[in-house]
C-alpha cells in the first residue's frame, strides 16, 4: 500500500468551504454533475471530524447529506439505513458501500481529494 | 491483522456450547470483536444448535442439520477455538485455569459459565436401566428416534411441556405411548384444569394414553436386561421398551459449586450476570437472578446482551428480569399461556369455553389490567395478550371486546389477513417492503431469528409502517414457540439508553433539563450524541416541556423539519402552503400557478387534507418558492398540526347546521405552528353527515343543531381507528378550549411518534375526560399553556432567522478555485 501511494501522483485536494460553514452534526453538499462523479456530501461530526462521501445511499440512492448525523454515522433520510462515514459502508445486516473521499482540514478550511477515478 | 494477532489478548473461556453461551459470544463479537481470545467447551459433539426445535426433529418435521445455529466454519471464521465432546471437569479459581476431561488445562482471564440444566431423574428402582433416557439434547433425541424403529411401547413420565412434546413425537413415529403424570391435569404449571382437559382429549384423539395422578414406583427390567415395564403405585404395570423421564430440569451448578461459587437454586449472579467471583460470569438456565431461574430462551437472550456488554468492558446495561410466555410445539394443537393465569382472591376472570369447536380462552385481570391468559384452540391473539400483560396497559375500556382479540391487526397492506398461519407462502405479509410469508419464515429458520427486531433487520418486514407487526409476531411464535419474544419488562427509547420514554419525560420535567445534552448527561446516555431515534425525541421533549426556554436543535430533527419541506424519493422536496380550513382565493391560486411555472414544478396535486401539494421542488429553490407563494407554511412536513379539514357548512349547504368552515379556520389559526409527538390532523363537519370525515381524525368536530360534538383519537392511516366521543359543547369558544386542552395534554404526556389513538389507548379515555372535560380549571390551564407555547412562534418560511432555519443548507458548495 505504502509503496503504491508513493509512486502514484500526489492526491489533489480541492478546497470546498470553511469548517464553520458546516453545521456540527450536519452536512453540506458539493454539487457535481453526475458525469463528473455526482454530488459529494461533506459531514462534520462531533470533535470537528470531517468526512466526505458520495451523496447517494447504497440502498436507493437517497441523499445522505440530508440525514441525521450521530457518532460518525449518518441515517439515510429515505429509509433509515445507517452508513458509516469513515468506511462508507452500511451497518449490518444491510449491505452496501458508498464511495468515500479523503478530507483534509487545515487552518479552518476543508479540502476534499476529488479524484477523477469515477469521472 | 498481523499487528492484532501479535498482541496478547485476554483469554475468555466459555463453558457450555449452547444457545445462551454462544448468543453471548455473538453479542460480544458485535461490539468488541478483537477483545478476547475465545475458547468454547461443549460436552456434546455438535456445534451450537437450536434446542427449542428438538421436538420438531423428534416428530420428523425437521432434521438435526436444520437446527444448527452456528456451523463449525462460523467458529473458525471468528477465530474461536471450539472443543466439542469435551467436558469441563474443574474451574481452578486460584490458578485461573479450566480443566477438561481430555486432560487439557486452559488458563483464563474471564470465564463464562453457560452450563444449562440437568434433566431430573426420578430416584426409583430401575432408573439406571438401558432404555431409560431423559429428553434434553440431540443424543437423547437420536436415542428416541432409534428406539422407535425397534420397539413398540413407550412410557413418558411427566405430562409437562417437554414430556408431551416427546410423547407426541414418539407417537408420530409409530410407537404406542402412555404418559404418566403425577398431577391431576396436564401441564399444570402452564394451564388451568379446563384447558388441561381439552389438551388431554385432543392428544387422546391422536392415540396417546394417559395415567393422571399416577406415581411411578419402579422401572422393571425385561428379559433382555433392557427396561420392560413401568410399575405404578396402584400396582398397574405398563409395558415399556423405552422410558422417557421428563419430570423437570435443575440448573446445572455442579462446576460452580465445586469451584466454591455461591449458588442457590442456580449460580447466583447480579444484574450484570457476574458471579461472586468477579472474573466469572454465568448466564442462561444455570443462573439464579434475583431469586428467579429461567428455562426459556427469550430471557437468556436478554441476559446475553447485558453480559456481553460487561465482558466487553463497556459496563453499561443491567438485566432486570423477564416476563415469560409458553407455547406447546405440537403441530396441530394450539396452546398458549402467559403471566399469572391461575388468579387469586383479588383477580377477575373472563372465560370463553366452546368444547364443541375445541376453543377455550381465559383472561385473568387485576385492577383493570391483564395479568395472565390461557388460550387453547385459537392462539392467534397470544402475542397481543402477552404484550398487554407486559406493558401493564389499562384495559378497562376494551374489556368488553378483549376476549375477541385484536380485531384487525391492520386493515391495509395485507389483504385484511389477521391469521398468518393460514396464509400461503407467497402471500405478502409486509406491504411496505414487499416481504412474503415464505421469506420471513425462511429467515427465522435459517438465520435463527428470535425477536421482532431481528426479523425487521434481516427481512425489513414490519420495519416501515408496522401494520403487519402482529402477523410477524405470529410467524415468530409459530416457528420458535412462545419463546420468540425478547421480553424486557420495559422498552427503552433506543439502544443508546435503558430509559423509557416515560422515564425520560419525567426526568426532563423534574430536573428542569432544557437541552438534549443535559438530558443525555443526566440520564447517562451511552452514546456521545445519541442516534437518529433518540435525538428527535429528546428535542421534542425539552421543547414541549420548556417552551420559550429550551432552544431548538435543528440537527436533531428529521430532514423534513430541518428543511421545512417533504423530501421525496429523488431528493427533491414538496411544498404545501397553508390554506386555512381548506379555503383559498383567486390571488393565492394565481401565485401558486406562477410559482409552478417559474420553478418548473412537475406535479401539482390536491392532498387528502384539502391542500395543494407542489412536488419536485429543488432544495435550493425552497426559500424563493416560499417567498413567491407568500402563503404561510403548511407544516405538512412536521410532527405538528397539519390541517383542519372542513365541509362547507351552514353558509352554503342546505343540510348544514353549523358554520364548520369558520370553526375550522379559527381552530387552524389557533393551533398552527403547534409541534406534537406526531402529526395532528383535525376536521370540522357542519352536520352529522360528516363530509369532512371527522370520525377518523386526531380531533374531529361535528356540528349538530344544539352545538358541537368533539371526538378524539381517530386515525385514517395504517389502521383505521374511529375517534371516540369526548364531549358535547355549545359554543365555538368551548370547542377551541376543549380541543386545545386535549392537544396540550397529548403534547405534555404523549411519547414521541405516538399518535393520539395510541396515546389515548395507553392512558385511557377516562384519564383524558378527567383532565379535559371534568376539571374545568385544569382544562383552562392546559389551554393557556398551549397558547403560551404558541405565542410568538415564528413561521419558518417567512421568519427563518427567528425559526432558527439554517439557510446555509439551501446553498450547495462549489469548488473554490
Amino acid at each position: 500500500m505504502t509503496v503504491a501511494t508513493m509512486n502514484a501522483p500526489p492526491i489533489a485536494f480541492v478546497t470546498v468551504c470553511r469548517l464553520t460553514d458546516i453545521p456540527v452534526l450536519g452536512a453540506r453538499v458539493l454539487e457535481r454533475a453526475e458525469a463528473a462523479g455526482g454530488n459529494v456530501a461533506v459531514f462534520r461530526a462531533a470533535g470537528d471530524r470531517v468526512f466526505a462521501v458520495r451523496d447517494r445511499c447504497p440502498h436507493k440512492g437517497g441523499p445522505l447529506s440530508q440525514g441525521i448525523v450521530f457518532g460518525e454515522r449518518v441515517a439515510c433520510p429515505l429509509h433509515n439505513w445507517t452508513v458509516d462515514l469513515g468506511s462508507g459502508c452500511a451497518a449490518s445486516p444491510d449491505e452496501g458501500c458508498v464511495k468515500t473521499y479523503v478530507v483534509r482540514v487545515e487552518q479552518g478550511m476543508v479540502a476534499v481529494a476529488l479524484d477523477d477515478g469515477d469521472a | 491483522m498481523n499487528a492484532r494477532a501479535t498482541l496478547p489478548r485476554p483469554r475468555l473461556v466459555i463453558v457450555g456450547n449452547g444457545m445462551a453461551g454462544i448468543r453471548t459470544v455473538e453479542e460480544l463479537l458485535k461490539i468488541a470483536p478483537d477483545r478476547y481470545e475465545i475458547t468454547v467447551f461443549g460436552a456434546e459433539p455438535h456445534p451450537n444448535y437450536n434446542r427449542i426445535l428438538l421436538s420438531p426433529v423428534l416428530a420428523g418435521e425437521q432434521t438435526v442439520a436444520d437446527i444448527v445455529l452456528n456451523s463449525r466454519e462460523w467458529y473458525a471464521d471468528n477465530g474461536i477455538a471450539l472443543r466439542t465432546a469435551t467436558r469441563v471437569t474443574r474451574v481452578d479459581r486460584v490458578r485461573r485455569a479450566v480443566e477438561a476431561d481430555d486432560g487439557s488445562v486452559t488458563p483464563y482471564e474471564r470465564v463464562l459459565l453457560a452450563t444449562g440444566s440437568h434433566p431430573f431423574i426420578l430416584p426409583v428402582p430401575g432408573a439406571d436401566l438401558p432404555g431409560v433416557i431423559t429428553y434434553r439434547d440431540i443424543a437423547d433425541t437420536e436415542a428416541m428416534i432409534d428406539a422407535t424403529a425397534k420397539y413398540a411401547n413407550a412410557v413418558v413420565i411427566g405430562g409437562g411441556l417437554l414430556g408431551l412434546e416427546a410423547a407426541n413425537g414418539l407417537a408420530r413415529r409409530g410407537m404406542k405411548v402412555t404418559v404418566v403424570h403425577l398431577m391431576p391435569w396436564l401441564m399444570e404449571r402452564q394451564l388451568d384444569r379446563t384447558a388441561g382437559g381439552l389438551l388431554q382429549r385432543s392428544l387422546e384423539a391422536r392415540g396417546l394414553a394417559f395415567r393422571l395422578e399416577a406415581k411411578t414406583e419402579a422401572l422393571v427390567a425385561g428379559e433382555s436386561g433392557r427396561v420392560g415395564a413401568v410399575r405404578l403405585a396402584g400396582g398397574e404395570t405398563l409395558p415399556a421398551d423405552l422410558v422417557v423421564m421428563a419430570v423437570g430440569i435443575r440448573p446445572n451448578v455442579d462446576l460452580a459449586k465445586a469451584a466454591g461459587l455461591h449458588c442457590e437454586r442456580g449460580i447466583v449472579v447480579n444484574d450484570t450476570l457476574q458471579t461472586y467471583d468477579p472474573r466469572i460470569y454465568a448466564i442462561g438456565e444455570c443462573v439464579a437472578h434475583r431469586g428467579q431461574v429461567y428455562g426459556l430462551v427469550a430471557p437468556l437472550f436478554e441476559m446475553a446482551k447485558v453480559c456481553a456488554n460487561h465482558l466487553a468492558g463497556y459496563g453499561i446495561g443491567r438485566y432486570a428480569g423477564s416476563q415469560v410466555s409458553t407455547k406447546l410445539k405440537v403441530t396441530g394443537i394450539d396452546l398458549f399461556s402467559a403471566g399469572d393465569f391461575t388468579g387469586g382472591a383479588d383477580t377477575e376472570e373472563i372465560v370463553l369455553s366452546d368444547p364443541g369447536t375445541g376453543v377455550y380462552k381465559k383472561l385473568v385481570l387485576k385492577d383493570d389490567r391483564l395479568i395472565g391468559s390461557v388460550l387453547y384452540g385459537d392462539t392467534v391473539d397470544g402475542a397481543w395478550y402477552y404484550s398487554l400483560v407486559r406493558e401493564r396497559r389499562n384495559v378497562a375500556e376494551i374489556r368488553d371486546r378483549l376476549m375477541f382479540g385484536e380485531a384487525h391487526l391492520g386493515d391495509t397492506g395485507h389483504q385484511g389477513q389477521s391469521r398468518a398461519l393460514t396464509m400461503a407462502d407467497d402471500a405478502e405479509v409486509c406491504g411496505c417492503n414487499g416481504v412474503c410469508k415464505g421469506t420471513i419464515v425462511r429467515a427465522i429458520k435459517d438465520k435463527g431469528l428470535f425477536t421482532l427486531d431481528d426479523v425487521r433487520k434481516h427481512t425489513k418486514a414490519s420495519s416501515s409502517c408496522g401494520s403487519c407487526t402482529g402477523l410477524v409476531e405470529q410467524l415468530l411464535m409459530a416457528a420458535a414457540g412462545g419463546d420468540y419474544s425478547a421480553a424486557p419488562k420495559t422498552k427503552p427509547i433506543c439502544g443508546c439508553t435503558d430509559r423509557t420514554h416515560q422515564e425520560t419525560r419525567d426526568a426532563i420535567r423534574r430536573e428542569k433539563l432544557q437541552s438534549i445534552a443535559a438530558t443525555m448527561h443526566f440520564l447517562e446516555w451511552r452514546t456521545p450524541n445519541g442516534c437518529a431515534t433518540c435525538r428527535p425525541a429528546l428535542n421534542y421533549y425539552v421543547l414541549s416541556t420548556w417552551p420559550h426556554e429550551a432552544v431548538d436543535d435543528p440537527q436533531s430533527r428529521f430532514i423534513n423539519e430541518r428543511a421545512h419541506a417533504n423530501i421525496q424519493k429523488d431528493g427533491t422536496f414538496s411544498v404545501i402552503p397553508r390554506m386555512w380550513g381548506g379555503e383559498t382565493t383567486a390571488p393565492e391560486l394565481r401565485r401558486i400557478a406562477d410559482v409552478v411555472d417559474k420553478y418548473g414544478i412537475r406535479t401539482v396535486k390536491v392532498t387528502g387534507g384539502q391542500r395543494i401539494d407542489l412536488l419536485g421542488v429543488k432544495k435550493e429553490d425552497l426559500p424563493a418558492v416560499w417567498k413567491d407563494l407568500d402563503m404561510p407554511s403548511g407544516h405538512a412536513y412536521a410532527k405538528a398540526l397539519r390541517t383542519v379539514k372542513t365541509c362547507v357548512g351552514s353558509e352554503w349547504c342546505r343540510f348544514g347546521t353549523q358554520d364548520s368552515t369558520a370553526m375550522g379556520k379559527s381552530l387552524e389559526r389557533a393551533l398552527w405552528r403547534m409541534y406534537a409527538p406526531h402529526k395532528v390532523k383535525l376536521a370540522v363537519s357542519g352536520c352529522p353527515r360528516n363530509c369532512a370525515e371527522s370520525g377518523i381524525k386526531d380531533v374531529g368536530v361535528i356540528g349538530v343543531e344544539s352545538g358541537w360534538e368533539i371526538y378524539v383519537g381517530g386515525n385514517g392511516g395504517i389502521k383505521t381507528e374511529v375517534a371516540q366521543f369526548l364531549v358535547k359543547v355549545k359554543t365555538s369558544d368551548e370547542v377551541l378550549e376543549h380541543a386545545g386542552a386535549f392537544l396540550q395534554l397529548y403534547r405534555e404526556e404523549g411519547w414521541y411518534l405516538e399518535r393520539t389513538v395510541h396515546y389515548v389507548g395507553r392512558v385511557g379515555l377516562e384519564h383524558v375526560k378527567r383532565k379535559v372535560v371534568e376539571d374545568a380549571e385544569g382544562r383552562r390551564a392546559l389551554w393557556e399553556r398551549l397558547q403560551f407555547a404558541l405565542d410568538g412562534e415564528p413561521d419558518p418560511w417567512h421568519e427563518p432567522e427567528r425559526a432558527k432555519v439554517d439557510l446555509r443548507q439551501f446553498a450547495p458548495l462549489a469548488v473554490v478555485p
